[in-house]
């Protein structure tokens, strides 16, 4: 989905727990989620500490839009 | 008497389904669901000694731990085979079996077999690391799978010549080998029949065929100062609805999409959002849909300045068991719409 999205020029990036699937099917744009039932706030933990993750991951995938890239790129958090 | 080890998932492991998806690897020095059906094909030659259990979530999300567990495991087993699966069309039980049957081969050299459906993202990551059979898209094909590496390990094991990949029925791993035919053709004859045949529009084989690479173009960056005007749009294959499910969107192998506006929310709410995604375990979704759709956050950052909104719709659909060619349909259909109102930025959650 994310690579035809992409091919209709729309600048996308993908936010992934499994990155060696995103990479495998050719997300040029990536960011790391943590987990899969929960890719943007681990429910064990206090709902700020969820809070402060996801707005910081969402922080780096905006950032990830509005970097030039030359290759796939998985965005450090 | 030659010894085999297998790994399954938390499922066929009889744990549990998604709620179990975290389990630690664990090992038996018994038969465990389909080791059964491994030990039945293989016969009195090969004994099944150990199954190796794993959750898939576990595997995805502790990867290197998961490796050094069961490796550990196996340290001071003697085993001449080891199979994972098969892990038919599940995505992240092939890509644990793809991790483990790699990491136990380059470990200690012995032969390592899984089974995937083409549709399986680990067939791309890992066929040209080990032998993966083609399989079938369910587990109703387990008759079929388990028999189909059984006997290849038996020739293995027996030395016998190898067929190539496509007559043995795993996906070529890109390595040629030279053979002789029989009858012997030369290559010039081999050429000129294989010509006559394109110009007459009849079907032929190449010998060499040439792997495609399906890369997209890289789409250009949204300058800080415009994505601070522009709305971005939120993506999801987490399979993320209204409670009730309005488009009934299926629960896996899903064909449909759905758009659900969001423009006077401000976050998702539990209780009138949650998710159907059949693949994961849903109470943190259903509890916090933000956790999947992180609506509350793109708020903040659109108050901020950061972006300039958030488009009016999400899009949501189910990414288990889902092919390659509805997702990719899915996605030229979400796409379209995108366009047509003038929207440059999308973010994707997938789960």
């Amino acid at each position: 989905m994310t690579k035809e999205i992409e091919k209709a020029g729309i600048t996308i990036v993908q936010m992934a727990n499994l990155l060696p699937v995103a990479k495998t099917v050719g997300s040029n744009r990536i960011v790391p989620t943590i987990s899969i039932p929960y890719p943007l706030g681990d429910p064990a933990t206090p709902v700020e500490e969820q809070h402060k993750l996801r707005k910081h991951r969402v922080g780096v995938a905006l950032d990830a839009l509005a970097t030039p890239i030359k290759e796939q790129t998985v965005f450090p958090v | 008497m030659k010894k085999a080890i297998c790994y399954i998932n938390q499922f066929f492991g009889q744990i549990g389904g998604e709620d179990k998806a975290d389990y630690e690897p664990v090992i038996h020095d018994k038969l465990v669901g389909p080791a059964m059906a491994f030990q039945q094909a293989l016969g009195e030659d090969v004994k099944v000694t150990h199954t190796i259990v794993c959750g898939d979530n576990f595997m995805g999300s502790n990867t290197e731990e998961g490796i050094e567990t069961i490796l550990g495991f196996l340290k001071d087993k003697q085993f001449d085979l080891f199979f994972a699966g098969p892990a038919f069309r599940a995505g992240r039980y092939g890509v644990a079996c793809g991790h483990i049957c790699k990491a136990v081969q380059d470990t200690f050299g012995v032969t390592a077999i899984t089974s995937m459906n083409e549709e399986n993202p680990g067939v791309e990551m890992f066929r040209k690391e080990m032998y993966v059979f083609e399989g079938g898209a369910s587990a109703a094909a387990m008759k079929k799978d388990v028999p189909a590496m059984v006997n290849f390990a038996k020739k293995i094991l027996n030395g016998e010549a190898l067929k190539p990949a496509a007559e043995e029925g795993y996906f070529g791993r890109g390595i040629r080998r030279q053979i002789w035919l029989d009858p012997p053709v030369a290559a010039p004859d081999r050429v000129m029949d294989m010509l006559l045949k394109k110009v007459k529009g009849e079907p032929y084989q190449t010998e060499l065929p040439i792997p495609k690479a399906d890369r997209v173009p890289i789409a250009e960056a949204i300058p800080a100062d415009e994505l601070a005007k522009a709305e971005v749009a939120l993506v999801t294959s987490g399979g993320i609805v209204p409670v009730g499910n309005p488009d009934r969107i299926q629960s896996a192998s899903a064909t449909k999409w759905g758009k659900y506006d969001v423009s006077a929310l401000e976050k998702l709410k539990g209780g009138e959002f949650f998710t159907i995604h059949a693949g994961y375990d849903p109470a943190a979704a259903n509890e916090d849909p933000n956790r999947t759709v992180p609506l509350d956050v793109m708020r903040e950052y659109q108050k901020e300045g950061k972006i300039g909104g958030v488009y009016k719709y999400f899009y949501a659909t189910v990414g288990t068991g889902t092919t390659q060619a509805e997702a990719a349909r899915m996605g030229r259909e979400i796409a379209e719409e995108l366009k047509k109102d003038g929207i440059k930025a999308a973010i994707l959650t997938s789960t």
